[in-house]
This record gives structure tokens, C-alpha cells and sequence, in this order.
């Protein structure tokens, strides 16, 4: 096993240390049947994910529904067990990285403060019994020993953080609208002082004057406190509008990774390209040329052969119907796609 | 040459609206007391039309859609007010009876959330033949054949073996185009569309929304398109209208209202999309949220959060009137002249 951290994934990396990197980061679930839940095989939902994360700055890790990517923050946060696969963690480019997946249980709950997550809906994840106050001093209590007045003011202070009204303390998940649930969940996350957050699909569920408000959100507490992001998401037009690094993912695989400008102004994969050009702009006078790819994402039970893209893209040649592409450099990000 | 006969330079007469919603006022008895999520909501729609409906979770656009559709529970709702006129028939005076002949057959809807919307425990193929055998009194093996040509239409693949599928056998995207196959079985004149893409995949939403351009095209029918997605409105509609707690704000044709939006509240929600912002900018919001529909605020709505906002907005409610630059665009404001420019 290797105990160091691997070398970044660009060529010429910025100065400095990624505060993370993903290699070869697989989840597997495995599938029961019947009454007996007899074993019944498994599905692969997340399959050799490597990337980088560095200092305050933003990934969107971007794809349609079952394609693997919240698996992807779930199993960083080891919210759920990786099958397999490496995340070195350096908060301290002075100290040694550490690999987040073979951790111990002691050694995980002492490193839990540094990374949290935000969920897509704060109705769920808030626990309506609980006023926030209760809800944000319960990490503080239990991390940090902190109660009483030093308790009390630091809840006010996270409230006034997120641009809630300090008072807000004393009342329940109910009394907020969607937004201020969200700045809630967001309170949340960073009541133990985190270097990254996960943001699972975090404003998808708000409407678009509210969604604004969040976003600058994020953006200030990124700036302000050198947090970075794993910013999960299906929709393109917010992740060009937060995002440093673009990752697309298809069917449990990255099929294109690189720098925000690069990857959303000239796309090589065809998965990419697709999914550009079906968001539907606010501009009456321009749809853009709109590839509508054929048919679903196929199943992750049963994926296709060869590239697993291929039933769907326009471009589909012979060769992809057999051999998978792998990831390589061409025009300055990654992508894994045989025309490329 | 007859009397009667169009000059050649004239612009050709507009089609008469199959669906004109005057004055309209839903009602709700709540434990907070009335609520009023639909407060005189007019529009018309003419055939062959798409009318974008947009605005935020609580502008009442889902409220003015049921009642159109005679679906308001009541109690504890009501419609309190106003007219619905299809075809020329008021449908708020319509009985129940009548309103379930016109459902499904003149008038359809499609949902959000087609997996709530469909019965678990029907075939799709029984689903789609449900208002063939009732509306057109088709025999079941006539319906069958139907619902299998409606399934092609609607292009989902294999349709003789996904006739007999049942709803959980199908993707989010199949259910989509099985709920659109029941909505056009009986040719309706007026399709409404309550977020009909909203819970699908960006690739998918781009499916569903080509075919629902292409059946309207062939058929001639008229859409309201409730969405809350303004990039959805300006590719798909030909005229829109904004809501704003229970009000409409704004009347626009869609190159209007994306060009030079005339209500401040449009202008807010333009400002605030991602996309027309420089990335890494912070995005231009609006201040506070809607408020709740038993507390809405007297005069203009909107002036709460409005940076117009003067003591005439409290006092007098703005009426929808056209703009004088430009007479096609109608705005509740009594300020437009000085709605900034975005």
C-alpha cells in the first residue's frame, strides 16, 4: 500500500498541494432478492473516480440521476464504506496527508469536523423536533465541550453567518421557509469550522430568487473562510456560474474532467456537448444548435459495453461498441472518449 | 371584390381565444384565516398558442391551473370570483358533470410527478385507453389499438410489449411521455402543462419538451406552460406571464419580457439567474421572500421587496396596463417608466 499522497493530476499543477485527492474511488452495493435477500449481485455505482480538490476552491461534479454522483460524497464523507479507492487529505500542507478511507473509527471521528455536507433538502435532513438552536449546539457540544453562554453565543454568531436573525435560535425547522432552511443546513455544516463541504444538489430544490441568495451565500463563506467545495449538481447553468473545476459523470465514470472555461465553452466528450446543449436558455432568440440524445441512461445493473455512452451518442463508432476509453489529456482537461 | 373581404395589408385577424380567465379569485379557508393565492389573475389563450406561466413556489400559478380544471377541494377552497370561459362556456358555473366530459377529452393536463399521477395498478395501455373508452365510447380493442399508435406517437420505444408494462416498469422519462399520450388521447384544444419537466433529467427535459413543440405543431392545440424555470419559458413560449402573490405582473410577448422586462419584480427574477451573471460575481438578488397568502401586503404586492417602492404602492393596488413604449406588453406597476434596465 502506498502511505503517501499521489502527485496531482495535472501536468503543471498550481503551487501548493490539492487539500484532496481522489484516486481509483469505486462503490459497489450489493443487490437482494426475494424475501431471504438472497445475494443477487451488484451494482457498480461509482467506478475509479480520481480527481483533485484544492484550497478554496470549487469541483461541481456534475450528471443525471443514478449516474454516481452523490454516491461519490457519500462515500468521502464514509457515509457509506468505498469499496475500494484512495482520498489523501491535507488540511495542513505542513503536516502529512492522510487517506481519509483507511481510517480507523477514532482516527475518522477526530477528522469528521474538517469535512461536512450539505443536503438538497433541508425539510429532511432538519429534524422538526429540535429548535435550530438545539440542532447547531449539538456539534458544538459534542465536539468541542462547548455549553451554556459560549454555547449560546456561538450559535448566534453561525446564525448571523448564514444572514439568519441571531433569535432564530429559539425556534423550529417549520417556522423557516425553504430558503432559510437551507441557510440552516448550511449553519450546520459549519458549526465545527470545516475546510470542505459536500453540497449534495444543495439549491436544486429552491426557487430562483431564493437559489441567488444561497449561491452568493456559498461564494462569501468560500472567500471568507478558504472553504472548499464539492459542489454536486445536474444543473449546468449553476455550476458555471460557482464552479473552478468541472467533473462529468456518466454511468459511475468520469468521462470528462477539467478547468471551468475549458470544459463548458468547448466540450470534447459527446456526453458533455449533449448536456450543454439541452439546457434551455433564457434567451428567446437563441436555443443553440440542441443535440436530443436518444433514449435513457441505461441501467448501472447492466451497463453497456465497451464505451458505456455509446447506445446514446451521435458520434458512435464501431470501436466503442468494444473497447472502453480510458481518461487522457487533450486539450487541456481530461476526457475519456475514443474521437476525442 | 366583397364588402366583407380582408384588406391585403392587414394584419391577419388573431384567432378568437379558446380559453379566457377573467378576474379570477380562488379562495382558501385556513387555520391562519383566508387565504388568497389567486387575487384577479386575467389572461386569455388563443389555439395553437403557448402562454409561458411563471414565478415562484406560492404566486398562485398551480392554484389558477386547478381551477381551470374545476380541481379545487373544496372546502376549503373556492372560487371566489371571476370567469373561465372555454369555448365561450363559463366553466366556474359548470356543473361537476359537465366539467368531467370536458376533463381529458377538451381540456388536459399533465403533471410534475408522472409516478403519482399514473395508477400504480393499471397497465399503462389500460391508462391511455381510460378516456378513449370513456370520452369517445371506443371498444376495448379499439381503444387498445389506439393507446399503441398514441404510445408511438409519443415515441416511446417497443409500444406493442410496453402497452401492458406497468408504470414502475418505466424510467421518469417513459412515465413523462405515458402521462402526455392519456393528455392527447381525445385531441383537447387546451393543453395545461403544470411543470411538466421539472423533475426530469436535463437531457430528458430536452425530449419531452421537442415533443411537446411537435404536438402542438400537428395539432393545433393551445398550451399554458406553468414553470418555474425561465430558460424553459423563453424556448418554448410565445407569450408570458408573470405571477407574483396571486397577481399577474407582467404580460409580455417572451422577446419582450427577456429583452426589456417591464415589471421590477421580472427584472429581480432575470437578475438573479446564474447563467446571465459573470461566474464568480455575486448574483443580483432580491431582498426578503414571498409572503404567505393570508398576509399578503395591501396596494402592490411586490413593494415590500420592490427598490421603487414609494407611499403610493401601499396605498393603491397597480391595475395590468399596457406600457406606452410598447402597448403589447402589459405591467402592474404604477412606475414602469422608471423599472430599471438589466
Amino acid at each position: 500500500m502506498v502511505n503517501r499522497p499521489p502527485a496531482p493530476l495535472e501536468p503543471n499543477p498550481a503551487p501548493g498541494s490539492p487539500l484532496l485527492s481522489v484516486r481509483g474511488l469505486s462503490q459497489r452495493y450489493a443487490l437482494t432478492r426475494g424475501l431471504l435477500r438472497r445475494p443477487a449481485g451488484s451494482v457498480t455505482a461509482v467506478d475509479g473516480v480520481s480527481f483533485d480538490v484544492w484550497p478554496a476552491s470549487t469541483l461541481a461534479l456534475v450528471g443525471e440521476s443514478g449516474c454516481g454522483k452523490t454516491s461519490v460524497g457519500r462515500a468521502l464523507l464514509r457515509l457509506v464504506e468505498p469499496s475500494a479507492g484512495e482520498a489523501w487529505w491535507r488540511p495542513d500542507p505542513a503536516a502529512p496527508a492522510v487517506d481519509l478511507l483507511a481510517l480507523d473509527r477514532r482516527a475518522l471521528r477526530r477528522r469528521r469536523p474538517e469535512l461536512q455536507i450539505v443536503f438538497q433538502d433541508p425539510v429532511a435532513s432538519l429534524n422538526p423536533r429540535r429548535s435550530v438552536g438545539q440542532t447547531l449546539g449539538e456539534p458544538l457540544y459534542v465536539h468541542r465541550g462547548l455549553r451554556g453562554a459560549a454555547l449560546e453565543a456561538r450559535v448566534a454568531a453561525l446564525l448571523g453567518r448564514v444572514g439568519l436573525d441571531p433569535g432564530a435560535a429559539d425556534r423550529y425547522p417549520h417556522e423557516f421557509s425553504g430558503g432559510q432552511r437551507q441557510r440552516i443546513g448550511i449553519a450546520r455544516a459549519l458549526a465545527l469550522e470545516p475546510r470542505f463541504l459536500v453540497c449534495d444538489e444543495a439549491v436544486s430544490a429552491l426557487d430562483v430568487s431564493i437559489q441567488a441568495q444561497v449561491l452568493n451565500l456559498l461564494r462569501d463563506l468560500q472567500r471568507g473562510l478558504g472553504l472548499s467545495y464539492l459542489f454536486i449538481s445536474h444543473d449546468l447553468r449553476v455550476v458555471r456560474h460557482l464552479a473552478d473545476q468541472v467533473a462529468v459523470m456518466y454511468l459511475g465514470r468520469l468521462v470528462e474532467l477539467g478547468q471551468r472555461g475549458a470544459l463548458l465553452d468547448s466540450p470534447l466528450h459527446p456526453y458533455t456537448q449533449a448536456l450543454l446543449s439541452a439546457v434551455q436558455r433564457p434567451d428567446p432568440g437563441r436555443s443553440g444548435e440542441r443535440i436530443v440524445l436518444r433514449g435513457d441512461v441505461p441501467s448501472p445493473m447492466n451497463p453497456p459495453g465497451g464505451c458505456a455512452f455509446h447506445p446514446r451518442c451521435p458520434l458512435v463508432e464501431a470501436r466503442c461498441r468494444i473497447e472502453r476509453p480510458e481518461l487522457r489529456w487533450v486539450a487541456g482537461r481530461q476526457v475519456a472518449c475514443h474521437l476525442a | 371584390m366583397s364588402p366583407a373581404a380582408t384588406p391585403m395589408n392587414a394584419a391577419p385577424r388573431e384567432p378568437a381565444a379558446i380559453l379566457e380567465v377573467d378576474g379570477l379569485c380562488t379562495h382558501f379557508d385556513t387555520e391562519d384565516g383566508l387565504a388568497r393565492p389567486v387575487d384577479g389573475v386575467s389572461f386569455s389563450l388563443r389555439p395553437g398558442e403557448t402562454l409561458g406561466l411563471v414565478g415562484e413556489s406560492g404566486c398562485g400559478k398551480s392554484v389558477t391551473s386547478l381551477s381551470i380544471l374545476g380541481l379545487i377541494p373544496k372546502p376549503p377552497g373556492r372560487i371566489a370570483a371571476g370567469r373561465i370561459l372555454f369555448a365561450g362556456e363559463d366553466l366556474v358555473q359548470a356543473g361537476e358533470k359537465r366539467l368531467r366530459q370536458l376533463r381529458g377529452r377538451r381540456l388536459s393536463m399533465i403533471f410534475q410527478e408522472p409516478m403519482t399521477a399514473l395508477n400504480p395498478v393499471l397497465t399503462v395501455g389500460e391508462q391511455v385507453a381510460e378516456p378513449l373508452r370513456l370520452h369517445l365510447a371506443l371498444p376495448r380493442a379499439a381503444a387498445r389499438r389506439r393507446a399503441i399508435e398514441l404510445l408511438t406517437q409519443v415515441g416511446i420505444p417497443a409500444p406493442e410489449q410496453r402497452v401492458d408494462a406497468y408504470p414502475h416498469e418505466l424510467s421518469g422519462g417513459m412515465r413523462q411521455r405515458v402521462m402526455i399520450a392519456m393528455a392527447i388521447a381525445c385531441d383537447p384544444a387546451v393543453l395545461i402543462a403544470d411543470e411538466p419537466t421539472t423533475a426530469l433529467d436535463v437531457t430528458i427535459q430536452a425530449q419531452i419538451l421537442e415533443l411537446l413543440r411537435r404536438l402542438q405543431a400537428e395539432r393545433g392545440m393551445a398550451m399554458l406552460l406553468i414553470t418555474h424555470d425561465l430558460g424553459v419559458v423563453a424556448q418554448n413560449a410565445q407569450r408570458v406571464l408573470v405571477m407574483y402573490a396571486g397577481k399577474v405582473v407582467e404580460n409580455a410577448p417572451v422577446e419582450r419580457l427577456f429583452s426589456a422586462p417591464g415589471h421590477p419584480y421580472s427584472v429581480g427574477l432575470l437578475r438573479s439567474l446564474p447563467e446571465l451573471a459573470r461566474p464568480g460575481e455575486p448574483l443580483a438578488t432580491i431582498p426578503g421572500m414571498v409572503p404567505p397568502p393570508t398576509r399578503f401586503p395591501s396596494g402592490c404586492r411586490f413593494r415590500t421587496r420592490c427598490p421603487l417602492a414609494r407611499e403610493r404602492c401601499a396605498e393603491q393596488e397597480p391595475p395590468l396596463r399596457p406600457l406606452a413604449r410598447a402597448p403589447e406588453q402589459e405591467v402592474a406597476c404604477h412606475f414602469p417608466e422608471e423599472t430599471p434596465a438589466w
